[in-house]
């Protein structure tokens, strides 16, 4: 692996060790969790579905369920349809869902599963059946959960949007992001008085309130109402900079319907929110109200109390592509210039978007794409990295090298949490902000005395 | 009633759900999980995975795309006295072009990576979903690697899709055991008065306790398998007079196994909960026969049952008639679990495993007193209906009954593996006790029931 000064390193190696990403149903179960009335089905071993539930309850603290086909061993080699549809009898009978996603695996993609036929079969045999059947192809070898993300909520639009009348409700399509940051949004929107279809919008059902029950498909999630509708939005933002083309569901609602895209990074940092207000001040033409420009001042604030200390900050920024490249902007802009730039997606945009951003820096720092942490570990002990941010992957940054990281990002498993981590808006930015300013500081002080002491009398007698 | 009444409940999964005393029907289970029901069951490569990954100087590689190992990542909670190695997660991270041109060169590449980058003494490669279906041979990829390093490099068959139980992994997991530990030939193990730890993981140091009382009686453990276990420790286990076997469904395989080709007798143990710690010492102090160790065995558990019996009683005090809810993964936890919630003054209201068998479900219904509901391979649909129609005040179980429970506003004991506290020995009962008390007497219910009511008027 190379590791010179700014150049965007490759896997040289074979093995992944230490993953910086998971698989790619896993991203398309979040999507399809973001849709009013959804509940979803993977179709392959009973395994996957069990761990993608396993690491979203971890993360969300709240059940997520994901039904399965549950194949076995026969089913493998002769097919699976038969016990797909068992699996949809029953998934349908327990929850009632108004749309059923269904989610490939390598297995099912392996096998060669015809979906669009086998769910045809299905509803042609259950006339009157009032569900939407989503079928999605997600196997892990051709991407990540960020790819998977992307894809499902592609894949979502195309199968509701019809070309409709022109209204005003703007189209706003996010990238895998916390429910808090889902929320902060929405609240700008309202600020904002815009009118607004966001999707995929996951805020409520995997971040409830305390209810004293469970639901087995939660309240809340962008309506397929308003999906259909989003062909006659008059723009879609879209926070997806680094999305490829053919996975952007922004573009697919440009080419098809011609909806003009805006491609902008999520809203965290100054200047990225200042883009977000632009834009929307542009389409509505109302000017920012004096609630933001409170928020925006106090972020100025607040950069400007905490610039010396984040000065010292030689941050390894790492998890999936859309969110480190707006974090490496709120880094850079407070003064914390990265050393490590790094994501476990060999297929997004991220390393030609960070060019610019990066250009100006007076170190250039080390860029992986296709990353794992043992890659990522080398890379910031030998960039002799200060402070890690991104997700609970990064916990060896801690164990092995004593490199605390303040953390963001998918998944946060050694952490309470993780849903309401709040980094967007100015307001986020400044919570973000306080929140790795402070990570340094605790690292600091918490070794001040010792190591200036160690420092400047090396040779002092006990 | 229970069984078949509520909302959106499936037929086809009445017949694994019974209520003691009134069902006289045997409860279905050990077959495959229902499509769609959303079990909470893994499959076949968890169960392998969980079982050899405490090994701690192995490397564990995952042939196959990403998912598998990334979910499996320092999964257990099991700790080491040496080597880390075990913690980290290793992938052949198949791709595209793999799966269509077959995997073999890129697992014998990762091995060749692996075995000169860190120069372990055994290799285990878990075969998973892709890897099974595609046919790659990783036998003979795991063998040719084996004679070129002269080490054990260990194919695990533990494609997901074998099954939807874990139990088929932990047989996976114990034919790769046996295989490990088996002397090559002209190769002899050395006789001792020393035992083997079956099924012990070291989850919050618990193989550690155990051996420190093991050792004050006067027996020493030769290794555990597997937890806080090397690849040299285990390759002795064949000199061991003894194997105490305490997961049962992860273990009894190898023990039987052991006795077929050693000789080794095999005890069942259960070091969870104070009454069952001292049974197992006093059962393995009764097998070696020797005054010295049983009067030992005898003081120490005098010694401590002194020492944590008030413990004990004031939370008794306090849960006595509090009523409880068992979702466990293995038969042999539910058992213990029963106990220990009985020993607190609780009335233990629903139990259910992901894995139990037949005469260990016998068992089970006969710890309980009559109207629990046992089930087998439960649902959240049906968890939650439990839970409720129960009127449960504490579950133990794993992560992801832990949410459920918490959305109910129901207290919860995490007995899962990667739980962070020892619930085993002496000191592992006083901390369970506190455990289910700062759960189920945690002042956060009573605002949560008020807001509840708050809703209402």
């Amino acid at each position: 692996m190379t590791m010179e000064k700014g150049i965007s390193t490759q896997r040289a190696v074979e093995v992944n060790e230490n993953q910086c990403h998971m698989c790619m149903p896993l991203g398309g179960v979040i999507a399809f969790k973001g849709i009013e009335g959804a509940m979803v089905l993977v179709h392959g071993s009973q395994g996957c579905s069990t761990y993608m539930r396993l690491a979203n309850v971890e993360h969300f603290h709240e059940p997520v369920d994901i039904a399965s086909s549950s194949l076995n061993e026969k089913q493998t080699i002769y097919g699976g349809e038969k016990n797909l549809r068992k699996g949809l009898d029953n998934v349908l009978r327990v929850y009632q869902p108004k749309m059923l996603g269904i989610l490939t695996t390598c297995l099912a993609e392996t096998m060669g599963e015809d979906m669009g036929r086998i769910i045809q079969t299905y509803l042609q045999d259950h006339q009157g059946l009032l569900v939407d059947i989503v079928p999605v192809a997600t196997p892990s070898y051709g991407g990540t959960h960020t790819e998977g993300f992307w894809a499902t909520t592609r894949g979502i639009i195309a199968h509701y949007a019809r070309p409709c009348e022109s209204h005003n409700r703007i189209n706003v399509i996010i990238p895998h992001i916390s429910p808090a940051d889902i929320r902060e949004i929405k609240r700008i929107l309202k600020l904002m008085e815009m009118e607004y279809t966001l999707i995929p919008d996951y805020s409520m059902t995997l971040d409830r309130p305390y209810g004293g029950r469970y639901q087995k498909i939660p309240d809340g999630g962008t309506s397929t109402a308003d999906i259909a509708r989003m062909p006659g939005a008059p723009v879609t933002i879209q926070f997806g900079l680094t999305c490829p083309d053919a996975l952007s569901p922004g573009l697919y609602l440009e080419q098809e319907f011609g909806v003009r895209l805006i491609n902008l990074p999520i809203p965290i940092g100054l200047d990225n929110v200042d883009q977000f207000i632009a834009a929307l001040s542009g389409i509505s033409g109302k000017p920012v109200p004096q609630t933001l420009a409170l928020e925006r001042g106090w972020l100025l604030d607040g950069m400007a109390d905490s610039h010396k200390y984040n000065a010292e900050g030689r941050p390894v920024i790492y998890g999936e592509p859309e969110l480190v490249y707006a974090l490496s902007g709120v880094c850079i802009e407070n003064g914390a210039e990265p050393v490590v730039i790094a994501s476990g997606s060999p297929h997004s945009r991220l390393m030609e978007r960070l060019t610019p951003v990066i250009g100006g820096l007076s170190e250039q720092p080390v860029l992986i794409e296709e990353a794992d942490f043992d890659m990522i570990e080398h890379a910031a002990v030998q960039k002799h990295a200060t402070i890690g941010v991104g997700h609970s992957g990064g916990k060896f940054l801690t164990d092995h090298h004593g490199i605390p990281v303040t953390r963001v990002g998918y998944p946060i498993y050694d952490r309470i949490g993780g849903q309401r981590i709040l980094s967007a808006g100015y307001a986020g930015t400044l919570a973000f902000l306080d929140r790795f300013t402070n990570t340094l500081l605790e690292k600091k002080y918490g070794c001040y005395r010792e190591k200036t002491l160690e420092k400047m009398k090396p040779n002092r007698v006990m | 009633m229970l069984a078949s009444g509520g909302t959106g409940s499936l037929s086809e999964r009445q017949n694994s759900i019974i209520t003691t005393g009134k069902n006289k029907s045997r409860i279905h289970c050990t077959d495959d999980s229902l499509a769609g029901s959303v079990s909470q069951r893994a499959c076949v490569f968890c169960g392998a995975r969980v079982v050899l990954n405490p090994i701690t100087d192995a490397i564990h590689l995952v042939h196959g795309p990403i998912g598998c190992a990334t979910y499996t990542w320092d999964i257990r909670g099991s700790l080491s006295s040496g080597s880390e190695m075990y913690r980290n997660s290793f992938s052949t991270d198949l791709k595209e072009k793999d799966v269509v041109f077959g995997g073999e060169p890129k697992l014998a590449a990762c091995i060749d990576e692996l075995v000169s980058k860190y120069h372990p003494p055994a290799v285990f490669v878990y075969s998973t979903c892709v890897v099974g279906m595609i046919g790659d041979d990783i036998d003979a990829v795991c063998r040719k690697a084996s004679e070129r390093y002269g080490i054990d490099i260990i194919p695990v068959e533990s494609s997901g899709f074998i099954s939807g139980n874990k139990i088929v992994g932990y047989r996976a997991a114990a034919e790769a055991l046996m295989k490990l530990i088996r002397p090559k030939p002209g190769e002899t193990i050395e006789k001792t008065r020393k035992l083997n730890f079956l099924g012990e993981y070291n989850l919050g140091g618990e193989k550690w306790l155990i051996e420190r009382y093991l050792n004050e009686i006067g027996i020493e453990v030769n290794v555990a398998f597997t937890g806080d276990s090397t690849v040299k420790a285990l390759k002795r286990a064949p000199g061991s007079c003894l194997n105490i076997v305490q997961c049962t469904g992860s273990m009894h395989w190898v023990a039987a196994n052991l006795e077929k080709e050693y000789g080794i007798p095999f005890l069942d143990v259960n070091f969870f909960g104070a009454g069952n710690t001292a049974d197992s010492l006093r059962r393995i102090a009764a097998f070696y026969g020797d005054p010295e160790i049983i009067r030992k065995a005898e003081e120490l558990i005098e010694r401590e049952m002194a020492r944590i019996t008030p413990v004990i009683a004031g939370y008794r005090k306090k849960l006595t008639g509090k009523r409880a809810a068992i979702y466990v993964g293995g038969a042999f936890k539910a058992v213990a679990l029963i106990r220990q919630m009985k020993d607190l003054g609780m009335e233990v209201v629903v139990t259910g495993t992901q894995t139990g068998k037949q005469e260990e479900y016998e068992t089970i219904s006969g710890l309980l007193s009559e109207g629990t509901i046992v089930v087998d391979d439960a649902n959240p649909a049906e968890i939650e209906r439990f839970l409720l129609d129960m009127k449960v005040d504490v579950m133990a179980g794993g992560v992801k009954e832990r949410v459920l429970a918490y959305k109910l506003g129901i207290g919860f004991v995490d007995h899962n593996h990667e739980r962070k506290e020892c619930l085993a020995g002496f000191d592992g009962a006083v901390t369970f006790a506190r455990e289910v008390y700062i759960t189920t007497c945690s002042p956060v219910w009573k605002h949560l029931k008020q807001s509840m009511e708050g809703d209402e008027k």
